[in-house]
């Protein structure tokens, strides 16, 4: 087959502060080729994507497009280059038809009958169920996505990038959306698809390109590649950290998850038939993919999510255990158990970014007390020790937590959970966002909280950190428990594969 | 016995300020900017036209054509500028809509008020209110059958240009909303803006134009009140809380220009119907119990149509939201 290509990208380099999300990529894209992204959460696939889609500007580097160097500046002027994107969340107006959705932004008259006539067109070529008469409100995931991706069509795309595309539907869905997506490439279109799935790249794309930590790492052809080689490329070697780990004194089971069941709004299960165990003094690390269900699970043991049908034991010092679920979450916390989340946006759960330290220390400690006056003096107090031991970079207690710098932002909101000498300790991407600096010093908060016997659930993005801090590890996928390993003598590729396919078996 | 014949032309010119108010509002609501300054709007608007129609009357003769368009030129004008300002201060610099809006109604009157007085004053009549009945005869002036045609005509063709003008204007945006691709746009700007920005269209523009010429509608609404159903007399604070019933209309109507017309007629109609409902003079407080019937048909549809929940219904998504792209 004779190759053209559709994109080339030669030497593209883009930054967040001092955050390099790509640093000096080359790819090459063919016309009427699928071509897979493949990286590990934070490798810069969607800031690669959205620069080809107008989304970012680039700092360094060029971009091709059918053989002419191009200025992207905004999503017009990607749609006038033929570039679609279809987003993992969805821009679409809810009380708009699919069909008004297609055309707008189009210029001229409007005629809401012709549209649909040239979308029945595309639908017929390539195999799509649209109703363009349907509100989008009304519509389940995949017949959004559909809408999303005739959109782009309609709009003339020749060069599709879909991102995540199968995170939101059922293997029924994907296996349509996978033929529709051949369909297209007979047509001519190039499409790059974004996914974490091996077996999905290796049902569907005929090339892969891998990125780790921003870099591009390789690419390799689909057919002659196995999925023990894509997973070596996506994590690459083992990475030294020198992350202190004690073992565990005594571990005694503190939480024990019995066959938990956790449905979404939609009725999709997120966590089905999770069971395990957490023991004292034990750091459990917890590997997923991103919204694989970490989150619904630590949600449902602080209380604060509805669970389907399980249990979920806490198991105080004296043996006796406590049934978690139905329990308010206020009790929850009052019985040991904490929970520090950190968000993308890192504020938005837990702390409030106009009110001071001592303010935010406040938050947890507001009920203690029968005076109708709050005691300020307690929090003051716990707010110069955080402060002072974790070496927060502030002004003062009274500065509002939304002017520290994240790192700060995340010392407080772990320092503040660990102040309360929690029983169990939950965190979430704890470390998300944080120089090598204050990573480590939330390690060392954490592991010193493991060496008092705490129950500790770490869920971390990084594989290497979680390969060392963790003396088991828990790897989900899809909502699934795809095995428990042990900490010290897990390899990472052995953790990617469960990552990505249950139970971690190879090809079928 | 009820006096339908003379309530219902009460009722409608009661209703037509209520309609240009709702209108205005409906087709800036529909852009996401939730405007609390309608009220404001509407009395700046009463006022401008009164100031163009008093120095033009001062000036001595007067010309028809002249004398309704000067007026309506300058209420046009000063909401325009009302419209400039509230866009200005929460589309360009992203302030509070709630609370520009409800600082833009306490200015409007205040101008409306301050102006007033000092035309008063001018004026040196000795009754606190300004008489510009010339021109109101121009305002209110109906079609010359009307009168022969018995009840039809009365109930029909007994109002002034600018009623008719507020039912077209209605109708118009309506339509636009509905039918037109600056429509469709203007409810994408409405609904999401991050997605209408994606397509393309210019969430700025669209927010600047619909919130101004919602505003120039509005306004419409209070030289409506003064120049035809006051018969030109302008009195401070007569016009009341009828920006208030026009916001009210626009959740009533479920956003939707059309139905405001019935709608406001019907609103006009409770706001005045304690002066039909005999009540003997015994039991004069139930009449205040009667002034209080617009505002509660308000919260019972209100409860009613969130009950029903049907998204469609629903205030358009981003509704008093700003909006940033680099916040995508």
């Amino acid at each position: 087959m004779q190759k053209e290509t559709a994109i080339s990208i030669r030497g593209l380099s883009k930054s967040f502060g001092k955050v390099k999300a790509n640093e000096n990529i080359d790819l090459d894209l063919y016309k009427g080729e699928i071509l897979a992204l493949l990286g590990e959460n934070g490798s810069g696939k969607t800031t690669l994507m959205n620069m080809l889609a107008g989304i970012y500007y680039p700092d360094k580097g060029s971009i091709s497009v059918n053989g002419r160097t191009v200025n992207i500046r905004s999503p017009k002027d990607a749609f006038e280059l033929g570039i679609g994107m279809v987003h993992q969340h969805f821009k679409l107006v809810d009380v708009l038809t699919a069909a008004e959705n297609i055309i707008l932004g189009e210029e001229g008259k409007l005629n809401i009958k012709e549209a649909n006539e040239k979308i029945k067109a595309i639908c017929d070529k390539y195999g799509f169920e649209v109703d363009p008469s349907k509100k989008i409100y009304s519509m389940s995931v995949s017949e959004k996505q559909t809408v999303e991706i005739v959109k782009v069509l309609y709009r003339g795309a020749d060069i599709l990038i879909l991102d995540e595309p199968t995170a939101v539907l059922t293997p029924q869905e994907t296996e349509k959306l996978f033929q529709v997506m051949r369909n297209m490439k007979e047509d001519g279109k190039a499409i790059i698809i974004i996914t974490h799935k091996l077996n999905e790249v290796k049902a569907i794309s005929d090339r892969v390109v891998v990125l780790r930590q921003g870099t591009y790492i390789g690419d390799i052809i689909t057919e002659m590649s196995d999925e023990r080689e894509m997973t070596d490329m996506m994590v690459g070697r083992k990475v030294v950290l020198n992350i202190e780990r004690p073992l565990p004194v005594s571990p005694t089971p503190r939480i024990i998850v019995d066959k938990l069941n956790i449905k979404d709004v939609n009725g999709i299960y997120k966590i089905k038939d999770v069971s395990f165990e957490v023991n004292s003094g034990e750091i459990l690390g917890i590997a997923g993919i991103s919204g694989c269900g970490q989150k619904e699970l630590l949600e449902a043991i602080a209380g604060l999510r509805k669970v389907e049908s399980g249990s979920i034991r806490y198991i105080d010092e004296k043996g006796d255990a406590e049934e978690l679920i139905g329990l308010d979450p206020r009790k929850i916390n009052d019985m040991g158990v904490a929970l520090s989340f950190v968000p993308e946006d890192r504020l938005g759960m837990g702390l409030v970014g106009n009110m001071d330290i001592t303010d935010n220390m406040m938050l947890r400690s507001f009920r203690q007390g029968g005076s109708p006056f709050t005691d300020r003096k307690g929090p003051q107090e716990l707010a110069s020790n955080v402060v002072e031991e974790l070496e927060v970079v502030t002004p003062g207690i009274d500065t509002p937590v939304r002017k520290l710098s994240g790192g700060n932002v995340q010392k407080v909101l772990v320092g503040r959970e660990i102040a309360r000498a929690p029983k169990v300790l939950m965190t979430a991407y704890a470390v998300r966002g944080l120089d090598i600096n204050s990573a480590y010093t939330i390690y060392d908060l954490i592991n010193n909280q493991k060496k008092k016997g705490v129950a500790v659930m770490f869920v971390g993005e990084d594989l290497d950190v979680l390969l060392q801090i963790s003396d088991r590890i828990l790897v989900l996928c899809d909502g699934m428990v795809s095995g428990i390993l042990d900490g010290r003598t897990a390899a990472k590729n052995e953790v990617g594969m469960l990552m990505t396919r249950l139970g971690g078996k190879a090809d079928e | 016995m009820f006096d339908f014949v003379s309530f219902i032309p009460r009722a409608v010119g009661q209703g037509i300020p209520l309609l240009f108010g709702s209108t205005g509002e409906i087709l800036t609501e529909k852009s996401g900017n939730l405007n609390l300054g309608i009220p404001g709007v509407m009395y700046a608007g009463g006022i401008c036209g009164v100031i163009g129609s008093f120095y033009y009357e001062q000036s001595g003769d007067i010309n028809g054509a002249l004398a309704i368009l000067i007026p309506l030129l300058c209420s046009l004008l000063g909401s325009l500028l009302m419209g400039i300002l509230y866009c200005f201060l929460t589309v360009t610099l992203r302030a509070n809509q709630n609370v520009t809006g409800l600082a833009m109604t306490t200015f409007g009157i205040g101008v409306g008020n301050f102006f007033g007085g000092s035309l008063i004053k001018l004026s040196g009549a000795d009754v606190p209110s300004i008489a510009l009945s010339r021109t109101s005869l121009y305002f209110s002036k109906s079609l010359p059958f009307a009168d022969k045609l018995g009840v039809f005509g009365k109930l029909f063709l007994s109002y002034g240009f600018l009623a008719y003008a507020a039912v077209v204007i209605a109708l118009v945006v309506a339509f636009v909303i509905k039918k037109t691709r600056i429509g469709l746009h203007l409810r994408a700007v409405g609904e999401s803006p991050a997605t209408a920005d994606a397509a393309g269209i210019n969430v700025t523009k669209y927010k600047y134009f619909a919130t101004c010429i919602g505003c120039m509608i509005a306004g419409l609404g209070g030289l409506y009140y003064v120049m035809d159903y006051a018969c030109g007399v302008w009195s401070n604070d007569a016009f009341g809380d009828r920006g208030w019933l026009a916001i009210a209309l626009v959740i009533f109507t479920i956003w939707k220009s059309d139905v405001s017309i019935p709608a406001s007629i019907l609103f006009g109609g409770l706001y005045i119907i304690y002066l039909y409902i005999p009540t003997g003079m015994d039991h004069m407080e139930i009449k205040e119990l009667y002034k209080m019937l617009p505002y509660i048909v308000t919260l019972l549809v209100l409860i009613i149509s969130s009950m029903r929940n049907k998204r469609e219904n629903q205030p358009p998504a981003s509704l008093g939201l700003p909006y940033f792209r680099e916040e995508r």
